[in-house]
């Protein structure tokens, strides 16, 4: 075991992929000479050639159609998005070309389309984004959103091993923020796997990605007051955990789901439907959500600090729910 | 142009099973049997069937919705491409997705989809495996010249120029998209001007003459296998009808379509071979006669395919998880 950093972990699960398969190969933009606009394939080039770390145009539809193109074939390519925002450039190809293919044509996608999401990094409305739902919205993808490195390494491997296409969304906040114990031995985390990220008896958090972080800074306050919060950690939206969601529900009597994309029509409405159709009759009290509010991620520090949810959003839905 | 009798045979044989067949196909369609869409290539068989006719087993062809011929050429069988339209489970989309909106892997077809040119950039996706193997295989990718107007089309010929991928571009500019005239479409005069963007060599050809693109066509796929790049090939030709069974076509002016009936590009091909010789009256009547059969059985065969069973509605969503998702869904049928 060796501490990463969350970067250092996908870094170090993309790496030992392409080791293993010489048909895991790598597309984006700048990913090659310069080793991402993160850093994160800094040195793949000149390892594992310009074959397999392709950089390509600036052009979006055109990598993510090669990508499938090249895994209908058999390859396993792994497209960076330079931004998870970007990711709406390839929309048609990703939803109608990707997705379909099995099920219209038997034909397989196995690829993973890797993006740098989410906020609290002053990237402004084009660099901050959380475009997961879409996709989680799209039979036939599979959406990660890993928050720690543990997680990310051994989800990005079940990603590239899966034989569908997978959208994974690295939260960016997390790449050098958050550093955690990661073997360095083969592993994988299956897909559709929640996990507890911390126990508690009073309400349950069911959250994913950055906020994971928020949720347990909020719990570590609260369990000084004796309130203690479970936190489910989602790791994964589609396909969902929906067990593990329903038992810490059916344990705690009271829900927060918590997500730092906008408000309508996010996860949270998903969760919140979920446990409402299956868990109506463990609920004390209303489900709550917290979540951004619904406008674009803005840039200027004091309107990005507004606009993420943090530990008193989630220190104050608390109290009032625990009063309910 | 220089054509033996066994390929004049075989040209003439797949563009006449492509039009009888797709006649049938309408005809099946106005008596309510197809019950969705149906897009034909009433007059532009000798684009898919003179291309198509040179790929070796291991190249992938991507057509589009007026390339049936293709499809033939590379043994996706009449019965099963009535199978198709009829949502029988013998199509190869069992059902899932109609008319020509079908792949097969074994058959090396991929797919297109209904946003046009969306299967553009996956044929550079075919063509990059092709590198990245380093295999002499090419791909021949076909759209009509509406579908170059999309930004998916200018960004995958963009890449597969970049990459110099064996990709061959084969574009029926058939005047019209749906209703919309080229004029309107885009202000160059020819597809092919677009290639320039891109630093691709391009072609005009008469797309109504099924040896002016075979003749394109194998330029461009030998090209291709010298990993010398991609080639555009525009091939002029009109839609001989609506865009789809259901469109009259009222806005096309009827001057033109008389003039381009003359230029019909299987009457022009049978008069060749006759011409030069290379199959006999007897030979065409005998053609005529075996696709007839082919065409009856096809429709007889494919109705006697069942239709698939509504309890198959979830399978195949995904390669590991359709059972996790049926026993998830809290869909609107619990």
């Amino acid at each position: 075991m060796s501490a990463l950093t969350y970067l250092e972990a996908i870094r170090q699960g993309l790496w030992e992929e392409m080791e293993r398969d010489n048909s895991v190969f790598l597309l984006g933009e700048d990913i090659g000479e310069y080793g991402g606009a993160f850093k994160l394939t800094a040195g793949f080039l000149d390892h594992f050639g310009a074959d397999r770390v392709v950089d390509t145009p600036l052009s979006e539809a055109a990598f993510v159609g090669a990508a499938i193109g090249a895994a209908i074939m058999g390859l396993r390519p792994i497209v960076e998005m330079q931004f998870a925002d970007f990711i709406s450039c390839a929309y048609d190809q990703i939803v109608n070309y990707a997705a379909k293919a099995r099920y219209r044509w038997g034909a397989a996608v196995p690829m993973v389309i890797r993006g740098p999401s989410g906020g609290g990094v002053h990237g402004g409305p084009f660099h901050s984004t959380n475009p997961e739902v879409p996709f989680v919205h799209t039979p036939g993808l599979k959406v990660i959103v890993p928050s720690t490195p543990y997680d990310a390494k051994g989800l990005i491997k079940a990603a590239i091993r899966d034989p569908d296409p997978v959208i994974f969304f690295e939260h960016k906040l997390l790449y050098r923020r958050i550093r955690g114990e990661v073997p360095e031995s083969d592993y994988v985390i299956p897909l559709g796997t929640a996990s507890v990220a911390r126990v508690g008896r009073d309400i349950s958090i069911i959250t994913y990605g950055a906020m994971v972080h928020v949720a347990l800074e909020a719990a570590a306050q609260l369990a000084l007051e004796d309130i203690e919060i479970e936190v489910i950690d989602l790791r994964c939206l589609s396909p969902l955990d929906t067990h593990a969601v329903l038992n810490s529900v059916r344990k705690t009597n009271r829900v927060i789901v918590l997500h730092e994309d906008n408000r309508t029509a996010g996860f949270g409405g998903e969760l919140a439907a979920v446990i409402a159709e299956k868990g109506f009759d463990y609920l004390a009290a209303p489900i709550v959500r917290i979540t951004a509010p619904d406008c674009p991620v803005p840039y200027s520090p004091p309107l990005e600090r507004a606009f993420l949810p943090d530990k008193s959003s989630v220190t104050i839905a608390v109290r009032r729910l625990l009063q309910y | 142009m220089r054509v033996s009798p066994k390929s004049a045979y075989k040209l003439l044989y797949f563009m006449k099973l492509m039009r009888q067949l797709e006649n049938r196909i309408e005809v099946l369609y106005r008596q309510g049997k197809i019950v969705g869409g149906v897009y034909v290539g009433r007059g532009q068989e000798a684009i898919s069937v003179g291309s198509a006719i040179l790929t070796k087993p291991g190249d992938v062809i991507c057509p589009s919705h007026r390339d049936l011929g293709a499809f033939l050429i590379r043994g996706i069988e009449p019965w099963v491409v009535v199978a198709q339209y009829l949502g029988r489970i013998d199509g190869p989309t069992r059902g899932r997705d109609g008319n020509t909106h079908m792949g097969s892997l074994k058959h090396n077809v991929v797919s297109y989809i209904s946003s046009m040119a969306g299967v553009v950039p996956v044929a550079s996706g075919v063509a990059l495996s092709f590198k990245y193997r380093h295999e002499s295989r090419v791909v021949l990718c076909y759209f009509g010249e509406g579908a170059t107007s999309r930004g998916e089309w200018h960004e995958a010929l963009n890449f597969s120029a970049v990459f110099k991928l064996p990709v061959v571009y084969i574009c029926g500019n058939n005047q019209y998209a749906y209703s919309t005239p080229i004029t309107r479409q885009m202000a160059v005069e020819h597809v092919a001007d677009r290639g320039s963007a891109y630093a691709i060599p391009t072609t005009i050809v008469d797309g109504n003459d099924v040896l002016a693109v075979r003749e394109a066509t194998g330029i461009a796929i030998a090209r291709a296998r010298r990993q010398q790049g991609p080639t555009l090939i525009e091939c002029k030709t009109f839609r001989m009808g609506g865009h789809s069974a259901s469109d009259a076509a009222d806005y096309v002016p009827k001057h033109i379509l008389h003039a381009w009936q003359q230029k019909d590009p299987i009457a022009r091909f049978e008069k060749f071979v006759l011409q030069k010789r290379l199959v006999s009256q007897k030979g065409l009547t005998d053609i005529d006669d075996l696709i007839g059969r082919v065409v009856d059985d096809a429709v007889r065969r494919a109705e006697k395919s069942p239709f698939p069973d509504p309890s198959t509605l979830l399978e195949g969503v995904d390669g590991t998880t359709a059972k996790v998702r049926s026993a998830h869904s809290s869909g609107a049928h619990e």
